[in-house]
């Protein structure tokens, strides 16, 4: 059980935590024909933009209400409106999800109210779904901002049905996927489910529109996702599976509307966590056996865990996460015998971060981080890009995770879940703890340097 | 095969000083002191590989292999031999012979311009030039070819004539030994030297145990003049034959080298280890003591007490924490080394069982001071068969198996901890830093918690009813649900 510590500093020294809206419209990117806007001045929209884009290396369709010194004190009701009309006629999006600001939230708009008197007003504005979720920059981080925007799409877009429509769709189960998991962890599990026999609806879905993929025409929304329809049928599921603790709340209202049973995962990185996940699958598929696929996949997790034990065991970690991605990659590093010697989290609000297996967890930013890493000794470092300056400060080499990560390719491909993901994980740790080449020098042991005596004279450079 | 070389191994056959060669039968001697090679059952390195082993932790010379490319293409820079300076001992040099240098007999020609090359762009102190099989078959003088080029470039050039196929791994250790005595030692006279000069003769300094060692000699100011060859410049190799004693460490393979340092020399010589706490204490007793009786201060004797007495009392210290993680735990020891007893009784001290040990390579009197501190014979074994071992790890006969890489993968497939002791290793255990070194890792090895992960079950190996959703993990359900999940 972890001692959640908050340094009593007034300067957050290099930030660790991405904003709320910022989260909120990574989601909404993950439903169909999407739009994000932000609700505020454009800055936030520009500066949430450039990490997006660098992060995904891709053309990403965020909007701004434009907020400015007038309509930020007279109430932006109208701004709103207009961006919807614009981006209607530009784009003719299927979805927008609307993220308000710090700027908005400061002054006290009732958006909710608003977009609901608009919608009676502008019946012409029926066919694009519209979801508001109030999503202050000073208010937890992406994480969270993610969760508000999943629980605000299932208020919005999931109707209220009695429970003899559980299951009616026999084959379909939910899935709701954390802010921690990248496009290929999402596509993972997916592949997980679907072994089962089983179809999941994934929300939202980024492996289908963040993937990576070039697409056929140019588009002004997101180019995939999570399929409306498909939203408003959520409560046929026969059961509903939850990745990652922030979600709870949402999970819990979708429950409520629904019916429809649910189970939390808080992290599907590690053997016990992959194995609790698929004895659930066989118990909503009604199975003994599963896949052989599966089966083969498991013995490589185990094979790759002593392989990389030798490394991983007694390995001294620092790391800077969101809660849930703090939790699922500690828990598996300790599962092989790492020790989490300092951690950070972005925010307090998930409770996840109680079980996170350190010590402490403060919550804070990178410096905080970099000074726990130094003073603790830590002989890794785990946190996004702007981990880099400190890993270099420290000479100790970066696993980069979570967002952004702008100095790297491929970042939607890495998979850390599953038995496939968290084989690669270890891997991957292992390879970095590998690559660090210590040579081993006399004064790491107290001894004196060789006489001079014994060198041979004459200058001597080996090439390598 | 030249004569000179067969005499040379004849010559390496027969050692005095090695308790195991002198209980031996004539026939057994000149069998080597490995086992008769089996077709299909081999295992071991060969001669060259021996001979580079020995030699090439002399950090500032080049290491030139003349031979067709997998002899060296094959095994280099795959040591963890450590340098406190030079690092040109780890750049690979190969002559990598075709076909057609084979069949034309042009091997001596390319040796000769691949030995100046080397100096020409390196300047090294000396060229260590290793025959391998090919260019022995054929009848490539190399001594002719290193002499020459001696002469003409300025520069030591050393023959090591260890072909792999005339013997395994150790005779290539003696036959490296004998390049040294025969073209190396005693070439240079040191500016100064002291009482307190020794040599250290057969350790490598793996993962830098030397180093873990060298602080105490420091403290006692006693000064490696000759290192044979860990860490070792090639100046110190050749002032070897000026130290007051040899310190043979753990290794038949290079009793030879010492015994004929004193031949020649009048150096007197004793073996020791630096694995475990009081086998490093019995070195350093002796050490001093052979120091004392040959001039050096005799204060030298109380003053190295003193420090065994601090030493003993910090490490005993530093081990006390790890002794509830690792007490009562079972080990199995599978070492090639001849000197585990005295990790053994180490690892008893901290409360460990230890349920087997091999006793390869081991003297009489090895095996006698085994069963005195394990009470009887019944644990001591020559060699274990894979399989036989994977059945003891599996039945759980022991909670950890210590032994060199060979075995690593029995142990892993077994689902059994595994510690790394073998020359290859990445981890210096010597000395008394070593010890606790040793025990950590152990201690990082059994309570891994990854072994209770990976001996359970697969949950479709598990008995539970299909259809039944395991309960108290819905999302409205207790906060409990997959509490590490
Ligand atoms: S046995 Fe001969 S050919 Fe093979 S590696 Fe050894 S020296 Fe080279």
């Amino acid at each position: 059980m972890a001692r959640i510590f908050h340094p009593r500093s007034a300067l957050s020294t290099n930030p660790l935590k991405q904003s709320a809206p910022l989260g909120a419209a990574l989601a909404y990117l993950g439903i169909e024909g999407s739009i994000p806007l932000f609700h505020g001045s454009q800055g936030c929209t520009a500066f949430a933009l450039v990490s997006l884009v660098r992060h995904f290396k891709e053309a990403i369709p965020l909007q701004t209400t434009a907020m400015n010194e007038v309509s930020t004190i007279l109430g932006g009701a109208e701004q709103i409106e207009e961006a919807i009309e614009n981006l209607r006629k530009k784009s003719a999006p299927k979805f927008i999800g609307i993220a308000s600001t710090a700027l908005t939230e400061t002054r006290g708009e009732d958006v909710a109210g608003e977009l609901r008197a608009m919608r009676a007003r502008r019946r012409d504005f029926d066919d694009t779904a519209i979801v508001y979720a109030a999503t202050p920059d000073f208010s937890g981080g992406l994480e969270e901002g993610w969760a508000r925007a999943v629980a605000a799409i299932i208020d919005a877009l999931v109707p209220d049905r009695g429970m003899e429509h559980v299951g009616s769709r026999s084959h379909q189960v939910t899935l709701l996927a954390g802010s921690h998991l990248t496009p290929a962890d999402v596509e993972e599990i997916v592949s997980l489910i679907r072994a089962f026999g089983l179809e999941p609806v994934v929300l939202p879905d980024i492996s289908t529109s963040l993937d990576g993929h070039l697409g056929d025409t140019w588009s002004g929304t997101s180019l995939g996702g999570t399929r409306l329809a498909d939203i408003s049928r959520l409560g046929r599921s026969r059961h509903t599976l939850v990745i990652g603790e922030s979600l709870r709340p949402a999970a819990e209202m979708l429950e409520r509307r629904t019916a429809v049973p649910s189970s939390v995962f808080p992290s599907l990185t590690g053997l016990k966590c992959t194995d609790a996940f698929i004895e659930t699958l066989m118990a909503i598929a009604a199975v003994r056996d599963v896949p052989e696929r599966v089966k083969r996949d498991r013995s490589r997790l185990v094979d790759a865990s002593l392989d990389a034990h030798f490394s991983i065991g007694g390995l001294r970690v620092a790391i800077g996460a969101d809660p849930d991605l703090l939790f699922s990659l500690s828990g598996a590093l300790t599962s092989l015998g790492a020790d989490i010697v300092a951690a950070v989290a972005t925010a307090a609000t998930n409770p996840v971060l109680d079980r996170v297996p350190a010590e402490e967890v403060a919550v804070a930013d990178l410096g905080e981080l970099e000074a726990r890493a130094a003073a603790a000794e830590a002989e890794i470092l785990i946190t996004h890009s702007h981990g880099r300056q400190a890993a270099a400060r420290l000479g100790l080499p970066l696993v980069r995770a979570g967002f952004p990560i702008f100095d790297r390719l491929g970042t939607q491909d890495v998979c850390r879940v599953g038995y496939r993901g968290t084989r690669a994980f270890f891997t991957e740790i292992a390879n970095a703890v590998l690559a660090r080449d210590h040579r081993p020098h006399p004064s790491d042991f107290g001894a004196a340097p060789i006489e001079q005596e014994f060198e041979h004279a004459r200058s001597q450079t080996a090439s390598h | 095969m030249a004569q000179a070389l067969q005499a040379r191994i004849d010559a390496a056959f027969v050692e005095p000083a090695c308790g195991v060669n002198r209980s031996k039968s004539d026939t057994q001697r000149r069998k080597g002191c490995a086992k008769a090679l089996t077709p299909g059952a081999a295992a071991g390195g060969c001669a060259f590989d021996g001979a580079k082993i020995a030699l090439q932790p002399i950090v500032d010379a080049a290491h030139l292999i003349h031979g067709a490319l997998a002899c060296e293409g094959n095994s280099w820079d795959n040591r963890s031999s450590a340098s406190s300076g030079p690092t040109l001992y780890r750049t690979s040099f190969t002559t990598d012979l075709s076909e057609l240098d084979i069949v034309m007999g042009h091997g001596e020609k390319k040796l000769f311009r691949a030995i100046r090359e080397v100096i020409d762009r390196y300047s090294p102190p000396a060229v260590f030039v290793y025959s391998t099989c090919v260019p022995a078959l054929v009848g490539d003088d190399i001594e002719a070819v290193c002499k020459a080029a001696a002469e003409k470039f300025g520069t030591p050039v050393i023959p090591v004539n260890a072909p792999g196929f005339v013997g395994s791994k150790n005779l290539g250790n003696k036959l490296a030994g004998q390049a040294l005595l025969d073209h190396v030692i005693g070439t240079i006279e040191p500016e100064r030297t002291t009482t307190t000069d020794i040599n250290i003769v057969g350790d490598y300094n793996l993962s830098g145990e030397l180093w873990q060692v060298k602080p105490l000699f420091d403290r006692l100011g006693i000064r490696i003049l000759g290192s044979i060859t860990g860490d070792a410049r090639y100046r110190q190799v050749a002032m070897a034959h000026r130290a007051r004693v040899t310190m043979l460490v753990c290794s038949k393979a290079l009793v030879s080298l010492a015994r004929q340092l004193e031949e020649r020399y009048d150096i007197p010589w004793f073996e020791g280890s630096f694995y475990g706490i009081s086998d490093t204490s019995q070195a350093l007793r002796t050490l001093c003591r052979m120091l004392v009786e040959r001039g050096a201060s005799a204060d030298l004797l109380p003053r190295c007490e003193a420090l065994i007495a601090a030493e003993e009392a910090r490490v005993r210290a530093a081990l006390e924490p790890l002794r509830p993680r690792v007490a009562g735990r079972r080990v199995l020891l599978y070492t090639g080394g001849h000197k585990s007893w005295s990790v053994v009784s180490a690892l008893q001290e901290l409360g460990m069982e230890v349920v087997g040990t091999s006793m390869r390579k081991s003297t009489e009197s090895d095996k006698d001071r085994v069963k005195t501190i394990m009470g009887d014979d019944s644990h001591m074994f020559e060699n274990m068969a894979p399989k036989e071992m994977y059945q003891v790890l599996k039945s759980a006969g022991a909670d950890v198996l210590m032994s060199g890489g060979r075995s690593q993968f029995v142990a892993l497939k077994a689902k059994t901890p595994w510690v790394d002791v073998n020359q290859e290793k990445h981890k210096p255990y010597a000395g008394y830093a070593g010890m606790v070194k040793l025990v950590s890792a152990i201690d990082r090895a059994i309570n891994n918690p990854m072994w209770a992960e990976i001996r359970d079950p697969a949950p479709w190996e598990s008995r539970a009813a299909p259809g039944q959703v395991p309960s108290g993990r819905a999302a409205s359900g207790d906060a409990t649900d997959f509490e590490d999940c």
